[in-house]
């Protein structure tokens, strides 16, 4: 079974205009969404705060639920459903932490009756962590950036390290985007899933590469342009199908996974799919725009 | 690579078998005799969030010890001067963490500067200001010293929290420090929570000091507290209501014995109310120092204050020589077992603050290690039913060497004892996906070369020693990804980090060496003419 013909001859580099007019006007959309969102919804991780997970035994209410908070001075809190008869209560701040999970439990045996509830998970950071793990994150994903331009420099040559990370700032800038439009929480876990983003999308870009590198050693006289086009085709089954094996699993993730990680599995699907369309679209084409820009000294040797 | 395909199989073989072996132990509880004496019977380690339970990250204020010190030294040297007659006036510990004094004439200033040298070695003179023949002097401690005490402190309240976390009885806690001033504490499968909090949290320093008795305690309260007094509150249950009032005290500053001349302390029941109450008993030392405290002050109420609370502020009635006390007054059961298990292990010698807590609770892990497991199966249905249809037969040994992948990975995580997370099982399942995007590379390439009009045992070696460098640039990428995630998480994340390094090696492992030999085998010495693919 062949989802690709074989000899497939698609213009990608003809199209290199358009596609650019498709990426940039996404990039430009995320940026937006999150100025327009007034910055991202942090979580708790890097906002600082507490978060209680409850479950009741039967169907409760918020207003039930905001009720019992009166008497301690949290009835307007945000509450979030979770799941079925599941809800994450968030509340910001230094609000004395330690005390709150234990005050919360009260009040609500008080109000509802003990038994009733279960409290399943309480995290608590307080502000010097969340700054903490706000530098931390925001490094990891520099670092990891620089990382992989280093990397594919090594490995092939420095133009082709240009696109590669053009395509990573791409990926990420979009994944963040499609968060920040949903007004998905932004915690750790996300960022867990940008990082593996950054790794795994660069996967299918360096396929690209590969054969790209392969088949200019092999033409020496073609031109760039028309080396980068027949790569791209040629390696357009394998690239579509390696994010596609992906696309499944996480699709099975996403429903099966359960509510904990269903936010970082929404996460890694869009970056699949954009990293997909990245390598196809804006990685390889940078690297001929770069080359316009300044040639490569290692013309035909690479 | 290795040419003999006998050895690569046997290689394969025992590569998968050890994956098997380490894994087992986590799959039945019942091991027969002879394999725990040989074989490996370490289950995986399940993280907090799969297995439920608390994770603290603690801050120790060090500087609250330094601060201890000096307020201690401070008292200790007023009684000095006096006891030497030495003249000054207004000793006090000031708010920047030094003692400030004013030595009225030379000849106090002579004799303090001598009595510095010789008692007080850890002091320095910060700052000394000469008017009219008076000194107004300030004294800092050096700062090796003040370094010294809080690395003490740190190290101490480890030591502390063990002691504690020891005895409330939890099994494999892990508790470590990190950088200079955080604590981590891990409790696997605590069940109530907000009890080992506060065990971990409290400082549970005790202190004995008399009630100031001969001032008012009226005056006090309206702001004219007598030098060497202090004031301090005590909750005191009022039975009628059943309310708790705060009650003041006007008490001397200065600490007679401490909770560190404790040599036990444990719950009893009193014959009088029922009430449960925790019995003291002092060391050697501290038995000697009750004696003569009682003897000097019969009559004379002593307070018995807890991290800065009067507890209770019974009168001494006599002199006290056994060395035992008791600490009464309206306990709940388990806040007396709370209270004797901080006093045997000890208080805290500073304060600690709870700047992280992320607690699990049993169902909530449970459910998640279910969730987990159902997503791994379905998404390895998935892709295996894509790939048998896709590639047919060649897809076949793809999906054999995936789930050979996730019996070597789990085996792994067994042998090296890495811990599992919820984040860690969607590792597993990206690696699922990863794993078998080595295999369409190769395939497709074999595929390619096919086309080309290559021998089938012609294209497969094309096709694997073309796909070869692809697959390990493509995966150090994402490997190295994992690294740095590995770096700056924590907790569960670190938990993926890990567990997606290990798949990525291992999978490459599986694709380029494992599905090779059994191509190999199908092709070995037979004239195969096309291969399913």
């Amino acid at each position: 079974m062949e989802l690709i013909k074989p000899g497939i001859n698609i213009d990608f580099v003809g199209k290199m205009k358009l596609v650019f007019g498709i990426s940039v006007a996404a990039m430009v959309i995320s940026i937006a969404s999150i100025i327009w969102h007034g910055g991202l919804n942090y979580g708790i991780d890097f906002a600082g705060g507490t978060l209680v997970q409850l479950k009741f035994q039967k169907a409760t209410s918020t207003e039930q639920i905001r009720n019992a908070f009166k008497p301690i001075g949290l009835q307007s809190v945000v509450i979030q459903p979770y799941g079925d008869n599941e809800v994450v209560v968030r509340i910001g701040g230094d609000a004395a932490g330690k005390e709150l999970s234990a005050m919360i439990d009260e009040s609500l045996k008080a109000t509802l009756g003990p038994g009733t509830f279960e409290v399943r998970r309480v995290e608590m950071v307080g502000p010097k962590v969340g700054k903490d793990l706000t530098q931390k994150a925001i490094l990891a994903i520099v670092f990891s950036w620089i990382g992989m331009l280093a990397y594919i420099a090594w490995r092939f040559e420095f133009r082709y390290a240009v696109g590669g990370i053009a395509a990573l700032v791409h990926d990420t800038t979009i994944t963040i985007g499609a968060m920040s439009l949903l007004n998905k929480e932004f915690d750790l876990t996300i960022v867990a899933a940008l990082l593996t983003i950054i790794g795994y999308s660069i996967n299918d870009t360096i396929v690209v590469f590969d054969r790209i590198r392969e088949n200019a050693r092999k033409n020496i006289k073609l031109p760039l342009a028309q080396v980068v086009n027949d790569s791209i085709n040629q390696t357009l089954s394998r690239t579509i199908l390696m994010s596609f094996t992906v696309f499944l699993v996480l699709l099975a993730l996403f429903f099966l996974g359960g509510p904990v990680i269903h936010d970082f599995s929404f996460a890694l699907l869009v970056g699949v799919v954009v990293g997909t369309y990245s390598s196809i679209f804006v990685a390889s084409p940078i690297v001929l725009v770069w080359e316009q820009i300044r040639p490569s000294k290692n013309k035909g040797k690479k | 690579m290795l040419k003999s395909i006998k050895l690569r199989a046997l290689l394969a073989l025992v590569v998968c078998l050890a994956g098997l072996f380490f894994l087992i132990p986590s799959m039945t509880s019942d091991l027969p005799d002879f394999w725990k004496k040989y074989l490996p019977t370490d289950k995986i380690r399940l993280g907090l969030d799969l297995q439920g339970g608390m994770h603290l990250v603690l801050e120790v204020h060090a500087d609250k010890a330094v601060e201890t010190t000096m307020e201690r030294m401070a008292i200790d040297m007023r009684e000095t001067l006096m006891d030497k007659k030495i003249r000054f006036r207004n000793i006090e510990r000031t708010n920047t963490n030094q003692i400030a004094l004013e030595l009225p004439d030379s000849a106090s200033r002579t004799a303090f500067e001598k009595l510095l040298k010789d008692s007080y070695p850890d002091l320095d003179v910060a700052s000394s200001q000469i008017t009219e023949g008076r000194e107004a002097i300030s004294l800092k401690m050096k700062d090796k010293r003040a370094a010294d005490i809080k690395k003490l402190a740190v190290e101490q309240s480890l030591e502390t929290i063990r002691n504690r976390v020891d005895q409330f009885g939890i099994t494999e806690p892990e508790i470590i420090t990190q950088g200079d001033d955080r604590i981590i504490v891990q409790l696997p499968g605590v069940k109530d929570a907000a009890r080992a909090k506060n065990l971990i949290g409290k400082t549970a320093l005790l202190e004995f000091k008399l009630v100031d008795e001969g001032n008012s305690l009226d005056g006090a309260l309206k702001g004219i507290v007598p030098d060497g007094s202090m004031i301090a509150h005590g909750a005191s249950l009022d039975r009628q209501t059943g309310r708790r009032v705060s009650v003041p005290y006007l008490l001397k500053s200065k600490t007679l014995m401490t909770g560190g001349s404790l040599e036990n302390a444990q719950v009893k029941i009193s014959d009088r109310f029922g009430e449960p109450y925790v019995a003291l008993k002092f060391n050697a030392q501290g038995a000697k120092d009750f004696d003569r405290i009682t003897a000097e002050n019969v009559k004379k109420r002593l307070a018995i204050v807890l991290d800065g609370v009067v507890h209770s502020a019974p009168v001494i009635q006599e002199r006290i020589s056994g060395g035992d006390a008791q600490i009464t007054g309206s306990f709940a059961m388990e806040e007396a077992k709370d209270l004797a298990i901080v006093l045997r292990a000890g208080a805290l010698p500073a304060p600690v603050n709870i700047l992280e807590e992320r607690t699990v609770g049993p169902s909530l892990g449970q459910d998640s290690i279910d969730q987990g497991i159902r997503s791994v199966i379905i998404g390895g249905l998935l892709v295996a039913l894509f790939m048998m249809i896709y590639y047919k037969l060649s897809g076949l040994v793809a999906n054999l060497a995936f789930f050979l992948n996730l019996v070597i990975i789990l085996g792994a995580l067994a042998a090296f004892k890495a811990t599992l997370t919820l984040p860690g099982i969607a590792a597993l399942v990206l690696i699922i996906g990863m794993a078998v995007d080595a295999n369409v590379l190769i395939f497709e390439r074999v595929r390619e070369e096919l086309r080309l009009g290559k021998t089938p045992r012609a294209a497969i070696d094309a096709g694997y020693s073309k796909a070869f460098v692809t697959i390990l640039d493509a995966n150090t990428t994402t490997l190295i990804a994992a690294l740095f995630l590995f770096g700056f998480g924590t907790g569960p994340i670190k938990g993926f980090a890990v567990t997606l390094s290990i798949g990525i090696v291992v999978s490459i492992f599986t694709a380029i060496f494992i599905t090779r030999i059994i191509f190999d085998l199908f092709i070995w010495k037979r004239n195969v003419r096309s291969i399913s693919i």
